[in-house]
């Protein structure tokens, strides 16, 4: 189990050296997507203005309160509260964020399924988990909302966070087949029979 | 003949100012204090949790509570969807139209001047008017109780990780109680970690389909420590509290004993053909706030 510190963004082989029960802490950049986003992005053939290669995004819509654009902020909002959310409604839009663009690491709640896992594989990817429902914990990794790209989708558009310490994260799928939920659910189904005799319910 | 009260006692009136109030303040208060009971099922979990890892989760999750409360922030970034339970006891006079309408200004007002995420959009076009209402939302279940000159509201943000997390099965008396279970169990492993665990399982028995559900979240959103009030609803929810934890998934669905706090169960009467099962299920941010009005005063709590 190796402690990884990342600055984003980064490389095929970097991702690749990311195994399952590593933990990850994210430095400079992070993307929030969301269902919306990404149906209209993969759906409806809108475009983004963000270069995402060798990034990561998270599963997420923020609370966000409007202020005055000034400095390094383009975006016209400041974090209230930016947490994470479950990450399986989202499972399909995988593949194509890696192979049209470039994303190398997801981070979410509650897994992806085997079509992510394989995306992982063939092009170089992670799923890092984050604990979901603490968000209060997980702002104050937050540094900033610098950018905002799709924003009539509010708040599921697609939003560019400065971030410090973002972590840590657990790596649970990474790009040689290993998936922590994998492994949890197969042994929960290995239970399942002991479980209902034991109710009379078998 | 008097239609309103009983002779010499004066109803408790509530102006719907009051309730406007109330509904901004509870939603807000009920995003970012999470209640005791639910605090101290956290306690309970952790103290005896045996997985390194869902430790380490269980311990994130305790530590954002206590950094919500710090920085007056909210717990989970889900706002849900916006539910008011008005329980409306005797002697109490209220405008019921003005109570309704009353309720969704103080959701839109919390949405707009906190601000809050409004997470709730019309079904078919997806488009959100950032006011945390809409058609039918916040939905707003009243109900009626037997405490003199009370009422009160409970307001409870239903995230929708968990709310994804909600079945429902026409099982038929030939299926038995055994089949309660196993689409209990069955269900909880089909949620696995995507409902956000260590979760509060509500399961509804009984009733129609509609009320059966609805009997599914009051179970899942009622405090931990209370019991069904049916002796054998009561007991289906000690052997499925034990069983969902003997599956191994864990807080966030990443392994571990900490599955559920709880399994609930509310019961009702069914049809003599019938042998409904439903099952809705309350993430670990288990967020309620409470307005309670008395001749005395506005008492808030959760």
């Amino acid at each position: 189990m190796t402690h990884h510190i990342l600055p984003m963004p980064i490389t095929e082989a970097q991702v690749r050296n990311l195994r399952a029960g590593d933990t990850v802490t994210l430095e400079e950049t992070l993307y929030g997507i969301r269902d919306a986003t990404q149906i209209h992005m993969f759906d409806q053939g809108r475009r983004t203005k963000f270069d995402l290669r060798g990034h990561a995004v998270i599963h997420t819509a923020p609370n966000l309160r409007k202020v005055d654009r000034s400095g390094t902020n383009h975006s016209g909002y400041e974090a209230v509260c930016v947490g994470t959310t479950t990450s399986d409604r989202m499972e399909r839009f995988t593949r194509p964020l890696m192979e049209r663009e470039g994303v190398r690491i997801i981070i979410g709640k509650g897994g992806l399924r085997d079509g992510s896992l394989e995306a992982f594989r063939d092009i170089g990817g992670a799923y890092l988990a984050v604990v979901g429902g603490a968000a209060a914990l997980e702002t104050t990794w937050i540094e900033a909302v610098e950018d905002v790209d799709l924003d009539d989708l509010n708040p599921e558009a697609l939003y560019k966070f400065r971030i410090k310490g973002f972590g840590p994260l657990l790596v649970a799928m990474d790009s040689h087949g290993g998936s922590l939920f994998a492994t949890v659910n197969a042994e929960a189904a290995r239970r399942r029979q002991a479980v209902l005799e034991k109710l009379g319910a078998a | 003949m008097t239609l309103m009260t009983k002779p010499g006692i004066e109803p408790l009136r509530i102006e719907p100012e009051a309730i406007e109030e109330a509904a901004k303040l509870l939603y807000i208060r009920a995003c970012k204090i999470l209640p005791d009971d639910i605090k101290a099922g956290f306690a309970r979990l952790d103290g005896s949790e045996t997985d390194a890892t869902a430790k380490t989760i269980l311990a994130t999750m305790i530590e954002n509570i206590g950094v919500a409360e710090r920085m007056d922030n909210l717990l989970c970034q889900d706002t849900g969807i916006p539910i008011f339970n008005v329980l409306v006891g005797r002697n109490v006079q209220v405008d019921g139209w003005a109570l309704k309408q009353a309720i969704a200004r103080g959701t839109e007002r919390a949405t707009r001047d906190h601000p809050l995420r409004s997470s709730v959009v019309h079904p078919i076009t997806r488009r959100n008017e950032h006011t945390s209402c809409g058609e039918r939302v916040p939905v707003i279940n009243i109900d009626f109780t037997d405490v003199e000159r009370e009422l009160r509201i409970e307001m409870i943000p239903k995230g929708s990780g968990s709310e994804n997390g909600s079945f429902l099965q026409m099982l038929i008396p030939a299926d038995g109680v055994a089949a309660v279970k196993r689409f209990v169990v069955d269900r909880v492993i089909q949620a696995g970690g995507k409902v956000c665990p260590p979760t509060i399982v509500g399961v509804g028995v009984g009733g129609t389909s509609d009320l059966c559900m609805h009997l599914a979240k009051v179970a899942a959103t009622r405090p931990l420590g209370s019991r069904c009030a049916d002796a054998e609803g009561a007991a289906l929810e000690a052997a499925l509290s034990e069983a969902v934890n003997s599956l191994g998934i864990g807080p966030q669905g990443l392994g571990g004993d900490s599955t559920a706090f709880a399994v609930h169960v509310e019961t009702a009467a069914t049809h003599i053909t019938m042998n409904p099962v439903a099952v809705n299920i309350q993430c670990h941010s288990a967020r309620r706030a409470s307005a309670t009005f008395t001749a005395d005063g506005i008492r808030i709590g959760f």
